[in-house]
């Protein structure tokens, strides 16, 4: 029986990869089936759900009423939230890559020994728990945080009168907590593509008759692209389904699908809402994702190669 | 890349980024010794020593002078629950998603099989899907099935199926798999298969083989995973948020539970005994590594 | 007890192309290895003689016909199972074992006890010249000799059969060499079937007693390294094994070994020798070494020679290599040192008349294709 094992190489690569599966179906493929199904039912008592099919949930998505589907009827409420989640996620990964960029340009330059030390200091606050981080932001950008606390002692200084600035609470808040927190996991993949780069290249550039600025832009930015478009996903896609960050720092003025789903689950009790609002959070991210990764790839070649 | 000529203004960019990732740190470290127990301002170090003696909402004397914070911290038995809970389930996922995600990556490496691409594509899933999504769908499952065993069986009370440390263990190990995979498959990238072939030719059978030569070199790769893998559990909040229930809280839910309520300088306190661990850790691995070398 | 150490017979490696075609990468190959003797599988690149290799090893296991060890059919068993030991092109040391725990990893599969273990190793790590390196790491040694660890770490087994695959392919021209002769001496103190395969004719001729000379899969010729340098059985053979001269013609005349052929380039008759049955008409090449063909500035007597034109003269130091034009083709010629050192203008220039001759026993006749 062992040689007959031996001999079939497809059974031996089924089995191994068979607990993996088992996760990923159970944990993973049938709770999304179960999700879709759900999202067609309707609210029971107690939070329960009522198995029927059912277009309620996702005729309330687009903004009617269900038995109303006249413009008077027409909310935007939450096609307004679905748009400002899809934003807010192109903003914080161009803002993302922006300030990342540099910082991989220097740690990649850096001599071989310190760029070990560099990177840790990148990891360590992405090793700090993520919920602190976000509450950091809340200390420094509130009306009696460390911001307004040291402008107004510069005012003070200078004998003016200083009102403090509203910085909590707002849609700047939550784009400034976004970005910090997803700042490293773009660091990380640029800072891997631009370090694979042949240092030969650049010689030949030269050699070509290229300057800096020139170099940079048609030599290193191109073979820098993998890295941007891994660490995009590694943005763009959380962003999309975060709401603790729009929860701590933009309270009850910035909501995010996200926190449209949590308050479903938790506060409203309607699952079936709540499911149908998850599954279209997911539809619109894989086709943003799919479109993105047809003309940019994945950017695996990070990792292998 | 060899050192260049370097650009200053890349330099002072660097600098203000890696300024504006520890900014907001420093901020958390220094308000853990803030007197003031509202913490709204900075009222300065507690510098007597003695029995606590309080001044409105300032703290005055302590038995643990500058270090009040952290001693209350210490008696805090949520605390030392929620990261006795975290580091179990970080653990426990993260050994059982190094060793089949290791397992999956060599199916996919080296092995062709029915719904292999399916199966790649099935691992990329958790990946592509924001994490809200997998939490939400967990959740659902778990609220039906154990609806539906617990009134099937008419269990009730503490027998009754509910939400925990299983349920958490379980939804961590689901996500960290495809992440280990990928990790590990990358290294089997250009794994040479004569060192694996050399081992058979001397006698040692397929496990003998895997266990001698196979796993000793793949190591790094199943150790980086398995980091990775740690990292995800030890930080994880959405996926935990929808997935725990009583007794099982982690850290980051029980800070975030915190926030909503009363926020001390306790809370300050514990984000910095976190980040001296992780300095301490981070030195440690610098030290191994170095050592290695 | 049989007396063939390995047989293949009618063994058929058959691998799917990237495009989906398949493709015969060991074509119904039949060979015979004699227990003691150092056989060498010569090719180059994608003739199948590593495929073959693999397969007396057990890492591949044939689409049809059988692999055949000491009188036993392989069938399918695995490497572990098979009573040989192999010693791979890139030696495959693991670097994570020290050269001692390299070298006894077979004997630990076995179970031997310790102190067999301890002593076993070191004999064959003197045997290879590296006594006392046991404790080094692999990345710690030269190329040569962790090609030595590799060659003990398969010896020290005792197989009935040892597998080269390329081993010294990594080397340099002079350890190649140097190497060569020890593992030559080697294997005769051993006493064991050593097989061997190279793309290295000079290496398969120095150190073989019987080389199979293979092509896409095909064996085309087995034999000493004599009989394959002096008498191959086709022009691939003749071409791939040193250098050689080919002229195309029509037979004459046969009489018993001796062939008559006319030979349309050269506007004459040669005679030579023919070991395949030829007939009257048919169209053959006669292959000649060049070592084979001598110079003289007039024609030498009782020699058939015919008149050429010196066109380039290399000295190569211990051989003098000239092209001449003969008739409507060229010749490559090799003449041990003739340039004197006390005249340097002794031996023919650019330009020069001269008569090539050659022997009948050195003219060698063979069909006109390229494989048989």
């Amino acid at each position: 029986m062992l040689q007959q094992l031996r001999e079939n190489k497809s059974l031996q690569g089924a089995l191994l990869i068979l607990p993996t599966m088992v996760f990923m179906a159970g944990l993973l493929i049938i709770p999304l089936a179960l999700t879709l199904v759900i999202s067609f039912g309707q609210r029971g008592p107690d939070g329960g759900v009522i198995f029927t099919f059912s277009l309620d949930n996702y005729i309330r998505l687009i903004g009617f009423q269900p038995g109303c589907l006249q413009p008077s009827c027409f909310d935007s409420l939450y096609l307004q939230i679905l748009w400002r989640s899809l934003t807010l996620a192109f903003q914080t990964t161009v803002l993302v890559i922006l300030l990342a960029y540099p910082l991989s340009y220097f740690i990649a330059r850096a001599p071989r020994k310190r760029r070990t030390t560099l990177l840790f200091l990148v990891l360590v606050p992405l090793w700090t728990n993520f919920v602190i981080r976000v509450y950091a932001w809340m200390m420094i950008l509130r009306t009696q945080g460390v911001i307004n606390g040291v402008l107004g002692w510069f005012a003070g200084l200078l004998g003016l009168t200083f009102t403090p600035l509203e910085m909590l609470y707002t849609p700047g808040a939550v784009l400034v907590g976004m970005v910090y927190e997803f700042l490293p996991f773009m660091i990380l993949p640029i800072y891997t593509s631009l370090e694979k780069i042949d240092p030969s290249l650049y010689e030949a550039a030269a050699d070509l008759g290229a300057n800096s600025l020139r170099t940079f832009l048609r030599v290193t930015l191109p073979l820098s692209l993998p890295g941007m478009v891994a660490g995009t996903i590694l943005v763009f896609i959380p962003v999309m389904g975060m709401f603790v960050v729009s929860d701590l720092l933009g309270g009850r003025q910035v909501i995010l699908v996200g926190n449209l789903i949590q308050r479903q689950f938790l506060d409203a009790r309607d699952p079936t809402f709540g499911s149908a609002a998850s599954l279209i959070l997911m539809a619109m991210t894989l086709v943003v994702t799919y479109f993105y990764t047809r003309k940019f790839g994945f950017g695996e070649e990070i990792v292998t190669a | 890349m060899n050192a260049q000529r370097r650009s200053p203004l890349v330099s002072s960019m660097a600098f203000l980024v890696y300024f504006f990732l520890y900014a907001p740190i420093l901020v958390l470290v220094l308000y853990s010794f803030n007197a003031s127990r509202t913490n709204i301002l900075f009222e300065g170090f507690i510098t007597s020593v003695g029995p606590l003696q309080m001044q409105g909402s300032t703290v005055v004397q302590s038995p643990c002078g500058p270090l009040h914070w952290f001693c209350e911290l210490s008696k805090n038995r949520e605390v030392m629950n929620a990261t006795q809970n975290t580091l179990t389930i970080a653990l426990t996922s993260t050994i059982a998603s190094t060793i089949i995600g290791t397992m999956a990556a060599l199916a996919l490496q080296r092995y062709n099989f029915r719904f292999k691409s399916f199966s790649q594509g099935a691992l990329y899933l958790p990946i592509v899907i924001p994490e809200i999504v997998m939490g939400i769908g967990i959740l659902v499952l778990f609220s039906q099935v154990f609806g539906f065993i617990n009134s099937a069986f008419g269990l009730v009370g503490n027998d009754r199926l509910s939400l925990g440390l299983g349920t958490v263990i379980v939804s961590h190990i689901a996500f960290s798999v495809p992440f280990v995979t990928l990790i590990v498959q990358a290294r089997l990238h250009g794994f040479d298969k004569s060192y694996e072939e050399a081992a058979m030719d001397l006698g040692a059978n397929e496990l003998v083989t895997f266990w001698r030569v196979t796993l000793p070199m793949l190591l790094p790769g199943v150790l980086s995973g398995a980091l990775l893998a740690f990292t995800l559990s030890l930080d994880d909040f959405i996926i935990t948020f929808f997935t725990n229930g009583p007794g099982s809280t982690t850290l980051p839910i029980y800070v975030y539970g915190l926030l909503r309520r009363i926020i001390t300088p306790q809370v300050n306190a514990l984000s910095t005994v976190w980040i001296l661990v992780i300095v301490v850790a981070v030195f440690l691995i610098q030290r191994l590594q170095q050592t290695e070398d | 007890m049989s007396e063939l150490a390995v047989e293949l017979r009618d063994v058929v490696k058959t691998f799917q192309t990237p495009e989906g075609t398949p493709v015969n990468a060991v074509d119904h190959v039949d060979l015979q290895i004699q227990n003691g003797e150092f056989f060498s599988m010569l090719g180059s690149s994608g003739c199948g003689k590593t495929t073959s290799l693999r397969m007396i090893a057990g890492f591949e296991w044939p689409t049809s016909g059988e692999v055949v060890i000491a009188g036993q059919p392989q069938g399918h068993k695995p490497p572990f199972q098979r009573p040989v030991n192999t010693v791979f092109q890139n030696y495959a040391l693991f670097q994570h074992m020290t050269v001692f725990d390299n070298v006894a990893f077979g004997l630990q599969m076995a179970k031997r006890p310790g102190d067999e273990i301890t002593r076993r190793v070191g004999e064959a790590l003197e045997m290879v010249k590296l006594g006392g390196l046991d404790k080094r790491y692999p990345r710690q040694l030269s190329g040569g000799q962790q090609q030595r660890v590799a060659l003990a770490r398969a010896l020290v087994n005792r197989p009935q059969v040892l597998l080269l695959d390329e081993p010294l392919g990594a080397l340099d021209q002079k350890l190649r060499k140097e190497m060569q002769v020890e593992l030559k001496l080697l294997q005769k103190e051993v006493g064991i079937t050593f097989i061997f395969v190279t793309h290295d004719q000079e290496e398969a001729l120095s150190m073989s007693d019987r080389i199979a000379v293979m092509s896409l899969g095909k064996v085309l010729q087995i034999g000493s390294p004599v009989e394959i340098y002096e008498r191959p059985n086709c022009r691939f053979v003749a071409d791939f094994i040193g250098e050689t001269n080919f002229l195309e013609g029509q037979v004459r005349a046969v009489e018993a070994e001796k062939v008559v052929v006319f030979v349309p380039a050269l506007d004459a008759e040669l005679a030579g020798v023919g070991y395949q049955g030829f007939h009257n008409g048919q169209r053959v090449s006669l292959s000649v070494r060049p070592e084979k063909i001598h110079l003289t500035e007039q024609p030498p007597d009782g020699q058939k020679s015919f008149p050429v034109r010196v066109t380039q003269v290399s000295y190569i130091g211990s051989d003098t290599r000239v092209l001449v034009q003969a008739g409507k083709t060229t010749l490559k010629v090799a003449e041990q040192n003739k340039i004197s050192t006390l005249d340097p203008d002794a031996y023919f220039q650019n330009g020069e008349q001269a008569f090539a001759s050659l022997t009948p026993e050195n003219t060698l006749v063979l069909p006109l294709d390229e494989v048989p």
